[in-house]
C-alpha cells in the first residue's frame, strides 16, 4: 500500500485484496480472490480476460451493485482515499453517478423505454448537480452534442427505440459521465455494437476522458480496443488478477503464460499466420478452482510449485505478475 | 389514432354480431315464450295472434335482423316476468352495479398495486409473506363464502355496517346514487370488499410478479448506477414499466367485475344488474337475459378499446408517426 503513494500522487481508487464470495447451497464459490490494483486520476485502466474470469464483476463491486447474493467478503475499495465498500447504500447511492460513472454493455436494455433521453439525462443531472430543471435540461443537450448526437437540441425528446444502437451508446455515455464522475466503469462499452460503430464510440469514450480529466476503468475481452485506449492493463484469470502493468510491456512483453497465450491469440496484421495460436483447455469453474496458481492446469511452464503454492504479484520483466517463474530462485526456468 | 380507433371499432362488430345471434338463439330455442306469456288459460285465437304480435310467424332471418334493428336502438323488449320494457329495467339497475363495480375497482386497484410493488421489492420480509399467504385466501375463497363471512362478523356480531341493500339513495334525474349518502355509503363497504378482492389479490399477485421481473433489467441497474434515489428507480423507472400487462388484465377484470357481479349481489341483496338477472334465469325470462348478455359484450369490447389506447399513453413504442432516426 505504502509502496503505490511511494510512485507519486495519490491513486484515484484504490482496490486491496478485494474478495466477493457467492454463498450457494453447495458451499460458497469465491467469485473475486485477492484481487489488488489502482486507478490513477485520469488514468485508463484496461482489465482483460476471458468470459467468467471476474472482470465485470470487479466493476460491479466497486459501484457498489453486486448481484446478490454475491457480496464483498474481504480487502477494501477506496475513492480517493475513503473507504466505499462498506458504505449505507444510501451514502453510496451518492456516489454512483455523481464520483463513479458506469457505462454497461448493451445499449440497447441499459436505457428505460419509456422516459425521453432527455427525461433521463436530466433526472440524473438534478440528482446530483445543484442546478434547476430548465438548466440542467440545457446541460442534457450539451452533453448529448458533446457525445455526438446529431441535431441535439430536437433528439432531447426522442425515445430510446429511436435510436440505432450506436447512437444509444452514445447516450449512455452522456449518461454516465454528465455528473461528471472522476472515475467511470466501462464494462464491454462496445461489445455489442456494429464492428464499424466500435471504432468511433471508443475514440468518443477516449476523448471525452481526456478532456474531463475522467479516469476510467475498462473492462473489456477486446485486446485491439485495450491496446489503443488503455495506460496499463491488468490481465484477470479465474477470479484474479494475474498479470498487470503498462499496456506496451503486457502487449508485447507478457511476463505470464496466461498472458503471453492471450497476446499470441491476436493475428498480427503484418503478415499471414497459417494458424493462431491458442490455448489449450478452458478456465475452471469457480467451484472447481485448482490449489496453488489456477493456470497451472493448462500452463505450458508449470512446474512443482505451481500446483501446491499460490504465486502473489511479482515483479516480472517491466510488468507484475502472478507466476513462479519471476520467484526469487527460479530465474533458471526462464530461459530453460 | 383515430383510424386505429376506427379499426378497432370495426374489429367490434363482428364480436357483437355474435354475441346479438347468440342472444337471439335465446329467444328462438330456449322455452317458448308464447306458452310463458300466455300463461294456464288462453284459446287458439289468442296464441295465433301473440304469435303474430311477437313476428314469430316470420322467417329466422327476418326475425333476427327486426330483434338486431330494436338492439340498435337500445329495444329489447318487454319482460315476460315484469311486463316493463327491458331497456326501462336495466337503465333502472344500472347505476347499483356501476357504482358498486366501481367501487370494488377502486379498492382493488388502490389496495393491490401498493401491495404488489411492497412484495416484489422486499420479498423476503414477513408482511410480505404475510401479504402473499393473506393473497392465496382472495384467490382461493369462493366470492359468496367471503361475502357471508363479512355478513357474518360487521353485520352480526359487530352490528356496523348494513347487511344488504343499497341503503338510502339520492336520484340525480334517471340515476340512483349511494355516493351522497352516509347509509349508502357503508352500505357499499361490504360488497365492495367482496366483489373487489379476488381482483385485489390478482392484481397484487401480477405486479408483484412483474416488478421482480422489471427489477431485474439492465435499465433498473443503470438507473441505480446513475445513483438515482430509491424512489425514482422503484415508482419512476420500475413501477411505470409494469403498467402495460398491469392495465390490461385491470381493465379485463373491471370487465369481470360488472359481469359478475351477480354473486355479490345475490349474497348482499344488492339491486343491480346481477341480480335482475339472476332472477330473469329463474323465471326464463329471455328478453331480460338477452339484453343483459348483449350489454355485458359491449362493455367488454369498450374497456378492450379504451385498454389499447392506454397503452399508447404508456409505451412511446407503439406510438406511430413519429420519424423514426438514426
Amino acid at each position: 500500500m505504502s509502496q503505490t503513494q511511494s510512485m507519486g500522487g495519490q491513486a484515484l481508487l484504490q482496490v486491496r485484496n478485494l474478495r466477493v464470495e457467492f454463498p450457494t447451497r453447495r458451499g460458497t464459490l469465491v467469485a473475486l480472490d485477492d484481487v489488488s490494483f489502482d486507478i490513477h486520476p485520469g488514468e485508463v485502466l484496461g482489465v482483460v480476460g476471458e468470459s467468467g474470469a471476474g472482470k465485470s464483476m470487479t466493476g460491479a463491486a466497486i459501484i457498489g451493485l453486486l448481484e446478490p447474493p454475491g457480496r464483498i467478503a474481504g480487502g477494501e475499495i477506496r475513492l480517493a482515499g475513503r473507504r466505499i465498500d462498506d458504505l449505507p447504500y444510501e451514502e453510496l447511492r451518492r456516489i454512483r453517478g455523481r464520483q463513479i460513472g458506469a457505462i454497461f454493455q448493451d445499449p440497447l436494455t441499459t436505457l428505460n423505454p419509456l422516459y425521453t433521453v432527455g427525461d433521463q439525462l436530466v433526472e440524473t443531472i438534478t440528482t446530483h448537480l445543484p442546478l434547476n430543471p430548465a438548466e440542467a435540461r440545457r446541460r442534457a443537450v450539451e452533453w448529448l452534442e458533446m457525445v455526438g448526437i446529431p441535431a441535439a437540441a430536437q433528439r432531447v425528446d426522442s425515445y430510446p427505440h429511436e435510436f440505432s444502437g450506436g447512437m444509444r451508446q452514445r447516450v449512455v455515455i452522456a449518461l454516465a459521465l454528465c455528473a461528471e464522475p472522476k472515475l467511470v466503469v466501462a464494462d464491454e462499452p462496445t461489445t455489442a455494437l456494429d464492428v464499424s460503430i466500435q471504432a468511433q464510440v471508443i475514440a468518443l469514450l477516449k476523448t471525452l476522458a481526456r478532456e474531463k480529466g475522467t479516469a476510467m476503468m475498462l473492462v473489456t475481452h477486446d485486446m485491439g480496443v485495450i491496446a489503443e485506449t488503455a495506460d496499463r492493463v491488468a490481465v484477470m484469470y479465474a477470479g484474479r488478477v494475474i498479470e498487470i502493468g503498462a499496456v506496451r510491456d503486457v502487449v508485447k512483453h507478457a511476463a505470464h503464460p496466461y498472458s503471453a497465450g492471450l497476446m499470441g491469440s491476436i493475428p498480427p496484421i503484418s503478415h499471414r499466420v497459417e494458424r493462431l495460436e491458442q490455448i489449450d483447455g478452458s478456465m475452471p469453474r469457480l467451484s472447481s478452482i485448482p490449489p496453488g496458481c489456477p493456470y497451472n492446469p493448462r500452463c505450458p511452464r508449470v512446474f512443482d510449485r505451481c500446483r501446491v503454492e499460490r504465486p502473489e504479484l511479482l515483479p516480472a520483466k517491466a510488468n507484475r505478475a502472478a507466476c513462479w517463474l519471476y520467484a526469487p530462485g527460479e530465474e533458471g526456468r526462464l530461459h530453460g | 389514432m383515430f383510424s386505429f380507433i376506427v379499426s378497432r371499432l370495426l374489429q367490434a362488430l363482428p364480436v357483437m354480431l355474435v354475441v346479438s345471434f347468440i342472444s337471439f338463439a335465446m329467444f328462438a330455442y330456449v322455452g317458448d315464450p308464447v306458452a310463458i306469456m300466455l300463461g294456464q288459460d288462453f284459446t287458439e285465437a289468442q296464441r295465433q295472434a301473440l304469435i303474430t304480435d311477437l313476428g314469430l310467424d316470420k322467417p329466422f332471418f327476418v326475425q333476427f335482423l327486426s330483434f338486431l334493428g330494436n338492439a340498435a336502438q337500445g329495444e329489447f323488449g318487454l319482460s315476460y316476468r315484469l311486463s316493463r320494457p327491458v331497456a326501462e329495467l336495466i337503465a333502472e339497475r344500472a347505476p347499483a352495479t356501476l357504482e358498486l363495480a366501481l367501487c370494488a375497482a377502486i379498492v382493488a386497484l388502490a389496495v393491490g398495486v401498493p401491495m404488489g410493488v411492497y412484495t416484489g421489492l422486499y420479498r423476503n420480509s414477513w408482511l410480505s409473506r404475510f401479504f402473499l399467504t393473506f393473497s392465496l385466501v382472495g384467490v382461493s375463497l369462493p366470492t359468496f363464502l367471503i361475502g357471508i363471512l363479512l355478513i357474518l362478523t360487521f353485520s352480526v356480531w359487530l352490528g356496523w355496517l348494513p347487511s344488504f341493500g343499497r341503503g338510502d339513495v339520492v336520484r340525480l334525474g334517471w340515476w340512483s346514487t349511494g355516493f351522497l349518502t352516509w347509509g349508502g355509503l357503508k352500505a357499499l363497504i361490504l360488497p365492495a370488499i367482496t366483489l373487489g378482492l379476488f381482483q385485489l389479490t390478482l392484481i397484487m399477485r401480477l405486479v408483484r410478479s412483474e416488478m421482480m421481473e422489471v427489477l431485474r433489467t439492465d435499465y433498473i441497474k443503470f438507473a441505480r448506477a446513475r445513483g438515482l434515489p430509491n424512489r425514482a428507480v422503484h415508482f419512476g423507472h420500475a413501477l411505470k414499466n409494469t403498467l402495460v400487462p398491469v392495465i390490461t388484465i385491470a381493465g379485463l377484470q373491471l370487465g369481470a367485475i360488472i359481469a359478475f357481479a351477480i354473486v355479490t349481489e345475490t349474497v348482499f341483496q344488492w339491486p343491480g344488474m346481477g341480480l335482475l338477472f339472476i332472477q330473469s334465469v329463474g323465471s326464463a325470462d329471455i328478453p331480460v337475459m338477452a339484453a343483459y348478455l348483449m350489454m355485458i359484450a359491449l362493455v367488454f369490447v369498450t374497456i378492450n378499446l379504451v385498454v389499447d389506447l392506454l397503452y399508447y399513453a404508456v409505451d412511446p413504442r407503439l406510438r406511430i408517426g413519429r420519424g423514426k432516426g438514426h
